[in-house]
């Protein structure tokens, strides 16, 4: 281990240690320090690529920090989003909070910047384990459960991971980190794959995340947004690239979470589905697996970071400040909460790629490259669903929370207001990345891995094809929007198996199996307790007359020879007692002499 | 600012309404005059405003799709998991 390398993911837990220590006035510089440490250490690495934190455990050597151009650019984006989180969250006073969320974050770092299975797995874990703090931090019975459910689904994946990596070191010896030969899958490969899959909520996996993401704390579902399925996008990029399965699932992915998130009543539930949808993209983009693909993938979970964040972090405005997150229960809020309202709007047109913003760049690349690698039903799907993105979070959803009809109560109206100078400050920062990530492309096009293929979004036609999307995108909307208003209701998802499956669980324990056990217990108690009282009594009275007489007879015989013998030879005269005690002596001394 | 802004275009609109239908009549006609040497199928160079089109059948598709799925019985009252 060279002595400069420090491991980013070690200044974030040293951080959460020191964190509930540090209070007071010190507690805010403190909370913008560790993550700005954090950056730069970030940005130190990735001008030292290289391999560092080389470490011989048992048989094995961990590696701890493989930093390439991969690794970089996913760092990068990973430290940002820390930074703006915690500057999001610093008026929360609840430290734990804080502390699982760096937790977080140094898990999600650890994942990125590991080489191996092991450190993989080891962080894979700190990041489930940390999240589900942030969502149990609402402290309400919904999200107990929900944090319940979460920790559940992330330790099956976790478990398959590890059955897929232990097979693979059983079958190659190797627990490297790398990309898996994805042309003849074995079991392994399968099974690695949908562990990692599953924290990209890729289908039939994915029911974890609106579920989750819906009922965490403000501040938590900024963190969450961010990491755990970008992560598992980075895990994917770098061990199934070109694996062609992906492809389907992405494309899956994409239209389902996007009419899903059309169905949605729950603006932060909506969100979640919206991540399904544009993690799909990149999920196709890694299915692809050519140069110019994986760069979209890159690119476009770099931007979704931001606008995704964006997002949350204005849904978590509304719901700090009015305690609702139901669009039956929001609108017209625009004329309380106007700033909120623009950086929805940026990050809703950021994801829906309107031209000038981050989606633009990222997004189109993967489409793109679908065209170009011949796949025009996954170029023509992803367009499809872009429309349909711009629908649900460009137009729906501003336009049901801030404009259209207003039925927030009157509570919900009179505590409606902007948010603290922080959190505007953190949405300002991704609002400004949001925008600058759309107008300066070198930016971000020199991060991405593959340095060999160019892209260039700002072509006339590529223009005029993406305005004429969203133009009448927004026509259709202002034709059909009274087909698309959001009811009370929740929208039944594959979670519905394990929701349903536990209750089925619960009830088959609590019913035939509760009563088999009654059953056996009543029995036990009828004519099982009978038959031992019979055979105790047998075996009693047995031990009484049978082996006891045995042993008593044998006693009461001894005692009677006894009394016997001392009857006939002790009378109470000395001289008879002295005549047999004489006649035994000479007899024992005759016996003697003549043998 | 802002609010005073949105609520003037309110008050006006039908004028903004109008001014987006001719915004998006300018797109289209804009959109034949771009080179489509850049197009991946003949679809889109031989149907005027294809994109157009596929937008606006796009949202459609969506709205009605999600709007007949949720019906379907996918959307459910929200105590369900409740009883």
């Amino acid at each position: 281990m060279t002595s400069s390398f420090i491991h980013p993911a070690l200044i974030m837990i040293v951080g959460a240690c020191l964190l509930p220590l540090v209070r007071g006035p010190f507690r805010k510089p403190f909370m913008f320090l560790i993550p700005l440490l954090t950056f730069i250490d970030v940005i130190y690495l990735s001008q030292n690529a290289g391999t560092y934190g080389l470490f011989q455990f048992m048989n094995w050597e961990l590696t701890f920090g493989r930093v390439d151009r991969l690794s970089m650019i996913f760092g990068f984006i990973m430290a940002l989003m820390a930074i703006i989180g915690t500057i999001y969250g610093m008026h929360v006073e609840d430290e734990w909070q804080h502390v699982a969320a760096w937790f977080y974050v140094a898990g999600s770092l650890g994942v990125i910047y590991a080489g191996d299975y092991i450190t993989l797995f080891l962080f894979w874990e700190m990041m489930a384990f940390a999240s589900t703090f942030l969502i149990w931090a609402r402290k309400d019975d919904e999200a107990l459960a929900a944090g319940y459910r979460y920790i559940l689904v992330h330790t099956f994946g976790g478990v398959v991971l590890l059955l897929g990596f232990v097979l693979r070191y059983q079958a190659t010896g190797s627990l490297s980190f790398d990309q898996m030969d994805v042309t003849s899958p074995e079991l392994y490969t399968w099974l690695i794959m949908a562990g990692l899959m599953l924290n990209a909520a890729v289908p039939p996996l994915h029911s974890w995340l609106p579920d989750a993401y819906s009922k965490a704390t403000a501040i938590g579902a900024v963190f969450m947004c961010a990491f755990t399925t970008k992560t598992a996008v980075y895990t994917l990029i770098r061990s199934c690239s070109g694996f062609e399965v992906l492809i389907y699932l992405g494309v899956i992915m994409a239209i389902y979470g996007i009419i899903y998130a059309v169905m949605e009543n729950d603006i932060r539930k909506l969100m979640g589905w919206e991540i399904v949808s544009q993690v799909g993209y990149m999920v196709a983009g890694v299915g692809i697996g050519t140069s110019l693909a994986i760069n979209g993938a890159c690119a476009h979970a770099f931007a979704h970071i931001l606008y995704k964040g964006l997002l949350f972090m204005a849904a978590g405005a509304i719901l700090t400040t009015t305690g609702r997150q139901k669009l039956t229960q929001l609108g017209a809020l625009y004329k309380k909460m106007p700033s909120t309202m623009i950086f929805m709007l940026i990050g809703g047109l950021a994801v829906s790629g309107l031209p000038l913003m981050s989606g633009f760049v990222s997004k189109s690349m993967i489409i793109s490259a679908a065209f170009e690698s011949h796949l025009l039903w996954v170029g023509f799907a992803l367009t499809f669903v872009s429309a349909g993105t711009f629908l649900a979070a460009g137009l729906r959803l501003p336009y049901l929370v801030f404009f259209g009809d207003n039925n927030c109560s009157e509570e919900t109206w009179e505590k409606a207001e902007d948010p603290s100078w922080n959190m505007q400050l953190a949405m300002a920062i991704a609002g400004f990345f949001c925008i600058f990530i759309g107008c300066y492309l070198p930016f971000l096009y020199n991060m991405l891995p593959n340095t060999d293929v160019a892209f260039h979004p700002y072509s006339a036609y590529h223009l005029s094809e993406t305005i004429q999307i969203m133009a009448f995108t927004a026509f259709g909307f202002f034709m059909l929007r009274k087909y698309a208003m959001p009811k009370n209701s929740i929208s039944l998802d594959l979670d519905w198996f394990y929701r349903m499956g536990g209750r089925a669980f619960l009830w088959t324990v609590i019913n035939p199996i509760q009563w088999f056990d009654n059953a056996v217990g009543r029995f036990y108690k009828s004519v099982g307790i009978n038959c031992l009282m019979v055979t105790s009594a047998f075996w009693s009275w047995f031990d009484w007359n049978g082996i006891d007489g045995v042993v008593d007879g044998t006693a009461r015989c001894v005692r009677a020879i006894g009394r016997r013998v001392t009857i006939v030879l002790q009378r109470g005269q000395i001289q008879q007692t002295i005549y047999y005690t004489m006649s035994f002596a000479a007899v024992l001394l005759v016996a003697y002499v003549w043998s | 600012m802002i609010i005073q802004l949105i609520d003037y275009l309110r008050a006006r609109l039908q004028t903004v309404i109008y001014c987006c239908y001719g915004i998006m009549t300018f797109i289209v006609i804009w959109s034949l005059s771009v080179d489509t040497h850049h197009a991946h199928t003949w679809a889109e160079k031989m149907i005027p405003g294809f994109w157009a089109l596929f937008g606006l059948a796009s949202c459609a598709v969506v709205i009605m799709v999600a709007r007949w799925y949720g019906n379907s019985g996918i959307q459910v009252r929200e105590d369900y998991y409740d009883k």
